[in-house]
């Protein structure tokens, strides 16, 4: 029976007819198609409306395969098979021919896109011709999360899945949770300690029943898919036993190498080779910085194992855990499997180097510090002890100067975007340095002053009115130095004239940047990220927490700049759609599985039992099954493929030398039926 | 320059929906523009494609194909992109024995968050296309058929 097919042309509002003509591609698609039995055209075809004139049309004609040509299936292949289902019809005959990412978003040539989308809807419809109905698997939903990540995001986010009642597995790649709030001293807008809001909530996840935390770790690999991700996670050699370590201090007190500049503390403050980053790590106990220890050096000089060494051994001298020390030098990587069923990205920002803004200094003077490096200049717990002290000479600075969009807003230095935080925690230094150096001086350079959020803007005139910082509009051109002082060059733009201010302490907001590694980890997972390697959310305003990959969803500033608040917000929506997905036993999959040939006797299949592709199916999917006459003797062997196993990637099917393997969905006849339709016009 | 003589490459595009098939939507999200001359075929993996398919494809009329998937070992099957790489491999010099420029294949990786580099992809492909010129092998050995003169099916692509 032939089938009466009918094409739907979405306008996607003027997304594609603005280059797209749409009465085009219907009419020609209408004349040329003798099996086209109706087309139209419709302004928004995802809408209320555009989905019931899809059922009424099916129901009307008589319908018995549908091809919307509209935008990416991956937006809307569901809507429009959902649609469909209502009306009876099975949602496989129902096919998305792409003509807004691939076509009007791409070709801004009207007659150009116009062919391009005839020939795209016309591949299409011969498709859908020999598209069969089937029936969606259900798959088991792994309960458990992963979060990647032990920032403000990943903490919260798992918080919250836990309470929630589900697993949570999280991988932080330092020796401790925390991320970059733990670094901060006091936060705006309410001027409340870091620390003491951020602290018990690492001690909240280190101890929750239903979390599993991984710290010093990594993510090797992802496989799977939505509801059953296979996960590697790589635990990288810590030289510590955490089972066994109490975090009594006495390793890390013993430890000779004092001078490795802390990476905690942003290289103004330091450690030792054996050390925990900072006082209130969760875990509180060390890890080995292998490069910079003695011991490790002396072993890898001499090419021996590390345990092998005589050099040093203090720490392990020190360790009172009897009889087996909780130091182990040769400690190797370990790879842990989990099976997870959603996973939460919250992978975090980076500070821009310094190092890139010579013209200001940075990198060169030490005076010159960055926004992070403030933060621990003024932390109680930081190398300072709170106290504003600059680092060449540990003087208490008279004069500080501050200067905002530093590389923010600035194209040339490769980030075009607002880092959004910037503005609201350089009013914060001002007070934070006000209240601490009663008598000093503030200047802040801005370029404008962007506080919109709740109490945000009153903080920042707080800062003008009250502590009295002097905030100039313009740009510095140069900082250099002069004696013992900085000389800041700029320009106040208000009243036209140039500046030059003798400071004793520079500080830079710098720019809030993607993780040096996105791009590298935003493969291994298949997400999509922006020109500034930021992940991209699947949707800009209605799917702000997906990513672009089922069941993976992002929280937090790997998804671009945001302060605290936000993070938090946008870690509990993607915590919420994580429970959902969990809250289910089952999700339903993609029928599109390969099937092995089966007919009457006396041929039973065309398969000759060659298992070529079982040699070549990644999912150990295609068994073997005997084919027996009435009397149980074996007539033939052939394969035959365990749809709960197979994934659907068709490598059998294009492997078979008989052609006896077919992938659901996209087998020969449907691809060859696009291909014949390649008329190029 | 007359304007009838102008060729314009007919190009086919087998894309993996993981990688490469959203690569592409990435780059229509962007609006990155690129040459219009490419029609896309969408499977679920590069490892699933019938060395056939291609052929099939220049029958159709196809200059040259683009086969492009995820990057080697980000394949969201786990090996399919590499099963692809070598029966591409056997299938190379059955090409050449055929008469077909391999230059007519291109393949490549394309992640899912690689919407500029689909963009350059596939402007690469037009224009190595473009200046092999049209592809008449598939024509002249039909040809062979009718007039047996045996001359055109050992000239092969001209190309
Ligand atoms: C100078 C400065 C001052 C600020 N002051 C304030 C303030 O006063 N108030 C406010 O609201 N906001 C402030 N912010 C913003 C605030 O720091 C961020 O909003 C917040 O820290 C973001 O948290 P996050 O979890 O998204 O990222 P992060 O804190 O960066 O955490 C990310 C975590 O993921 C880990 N990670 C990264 N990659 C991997 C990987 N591949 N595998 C495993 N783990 C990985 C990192 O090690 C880190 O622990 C300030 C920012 C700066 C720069
Ligand atoms: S001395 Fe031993 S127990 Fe104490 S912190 Fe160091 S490794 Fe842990
Ligand atoms: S389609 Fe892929 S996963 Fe399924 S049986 Fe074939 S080779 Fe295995």
């Amino acid at each position: 029976m032939s089938k009466k097919i009918g094409v739907f042309v979405c306008h996607c509002g003027t997304n594609i007819s603005a280059t797209v003509d749409v009465e085009k591609v219907a009419e020609e698609t209408k004349k040329n198609n003798p099996r086209v039995a109706y087309t139209t055209t419709y302004k928004y075809m995802c809408s209320d409306p555009g989905q019931k004139l899809l059922r009424d049309k099916i129901k009307e004609e008589g319908l018995t395969g549908v091809v919307v040509a509209a935008c990416s299936p991956k937006m809307h292949e569901h809507t429009f098979r959902n649609a469909a289902v209502k009306t009876g019809l099975n949602p496989y005959h129902v096919e998305i021919s792409n003509i807004r990412e691939q076509c009007s978003w791409v070709h801004p040539d009207i007659p150009t896109g116009t062919d391009k989308s005839i020939d795209l809807v016309r591949m299409m419809t011969e498709k859908t011709r020999k598209d069969k109905s089937l029936t969606a698997i259900k798959v088991p939903v792994t309960k458990r999360a992963l979060v990647i990540g032990g920032g403000i995001a990943g903490i919260q986010a798992a918080l919250d899945i836990a309470d929630g009642g589900q697993e949570v597995v999280m991988v932080e790649r330092e020796a401790s949770i925390g991320g970059h709030m733990a670094q901060l001293s006091e936060t705006f807008p309410t001027l409340d300690c870091s620390q003491c809001i951020m602290t018990p909530k690492m001690v909240e996840a280190a101890q929750h029943d239903n979390i599993t935390m991984y710290t010093w770790s990594e993510i090797e690999s992802i496989t799977g898919y939505l509801g059953n991700f296979d996960v590697k996670i790589r635990k990288k050699a810590r030289s510590v036993d955490l089972d066994l370590c109490t975090g009594c201090s006495s390793c890390w007190q013993v430890c000779p190498c004092k001078k490795i500049k802390s990476e905690f503390d942003m290289g103004i403050g330091n450690r030792t080779a054996i050390y925990i980053p900072f006082p209130q790590a969760i875990p509180s106990k060390p890890v080995i910085d292998r490069e910079n220890c003695i011991l490790f050096k002396d072993a890898r000089k001499k090419n021996i194992k590390p345990n092998d060494s005589k050099v040093c051994r203090k720490c392990i001298d020190a360790c009172p855990i009897a009889p087996v020390k909780a130091i182990d030098y040769n400690q190797e990587d370990e790879i842990v499997d989990v099976k997870i069923g959603a996973i939460i990205v919250a992978t975090g920002f980076r500070e821009l180097e310094d190092g890139l803004y010579g013209e200001y200094g940075g990198g060169k003077y030490e005076d010159v510090i960055t926004g992070l490096q403030f933060e621990r200049l003024a932390s109680a717990s930081g190398p300072t002890e709170g106290k504003i002290k600059r680092p060449s000479d540990g003087k208490e600075p008279e004069i500080v100067v501050f200067i905002q969009c530093v590389g923010s807003r600035d194209p040339a230095k490769g980030c075009s975007y607002c880092s959004k935080t910037c503005c609201m925690y350089t009013a914060k230094h001002t007070m934070l340095y006000k209240h601490k150096v009663h008598d000093g001086h503030a200047f802040v350079f801005y370029i404008d002053i962007r506080c919109a959020g709740k109490s945000y803007e009153e903080f920042s005139q707080r800062a003008i009115e009250e502590e009295g910082a002097t905030y100039l509009r313009g740009r510095v051109s140069r900082v250099y130095k002069k004696g013992e002082k900085l000389i800041v060059l700029g320009a106040d733009t208000l009243t036209g004239s140039v500046v030059e201010i003798e400071a004793d302490m520079v500080v830079l907001a710098s720019a809030m940047k993607a993780q040096d590694d996105a791009e590298q980890f935003a493969q291994k997972l298949s997400i999509q990220y922006d020109k500034d390697k930021f992940f991209s959310e699947m949707h800009p305003k209605l799917k702000p927490v997906e990513s672009s990959s089922a069941g993976i969803f992002l929280a937090g500033t790997c998804q671009g700049p945001k302060d605290i608040p936000e993070t938090v917000a946008q870690a509990g929506a993607a915590a919420s759609k994580v429970l959902a997905l969990l809250s289910s036993d089952e999700l339903e999959r993609e029928p599109v599985v390969a099937r092995v040939d089966r007919q009457l006797p006396p041929v039973f299949s065309t398969c000759i039992g060659c298992f070529y592709c079982q040699k070549v199916c990644p999912y150990s999917a295609i068994e073997s099954e005997d084919i027996k006459a009435r009397d149980g003797s074996v007539i033939k062997t052939v394969a035959r493929v365990n749809e709960g196993l197979c994934q659907g990637c068709g490598l059998c099917a294009a492997t078979c030398r008989s052609k006896s393997v077919e992938l659901e969905g996209f087998n020969d006849e449907q691809i060859y039926a696009e291909i014949n339709a390649l008329e190029f016009n | 320059m007359a304007e009838e003589t102008k060729f314009e490459p007919r190009i086919v595009a087998f894309l993996c929906n993981w990688c490469t098939y959203a690569g592409a939507d990435l780059a229509g999200t962007g609006r990155n523009q690129y040459q219009a001359n490419v029609r896309v075929i969408k499977l679920p993996c590069t490892g699933g494609i019938d060395p056939l398919f291609l052929i099939k494809a220049f029958e159709r009329g196809a200059d040259g194909i683009l086969v492009s998937g995820c990057h080697p070992g980000d394949c969201h099957y786990n090996s399919g992109n590499y099963h692809a790489r070598r029966r591409w491999n056997v299938f190379r010099p059955l090409l050449e024995f055929c008469g077909i420029n391999p230059e007519r294949i291109q393949f490549s990786w394309v992640s899912a968050a690689e919407g500029g580099k689909w963009v350059e992809t596939i402007n690469g492909v037009v224009d190595t296309v473009r200046a092999l010129g049209p592809f008449e092998g598939y024509q002249k050995i039909n040809a062979v058929g009718s007039d047996a003169s045996g001359e055109a099916a050992t000239s092969g692509d001209t190309g």
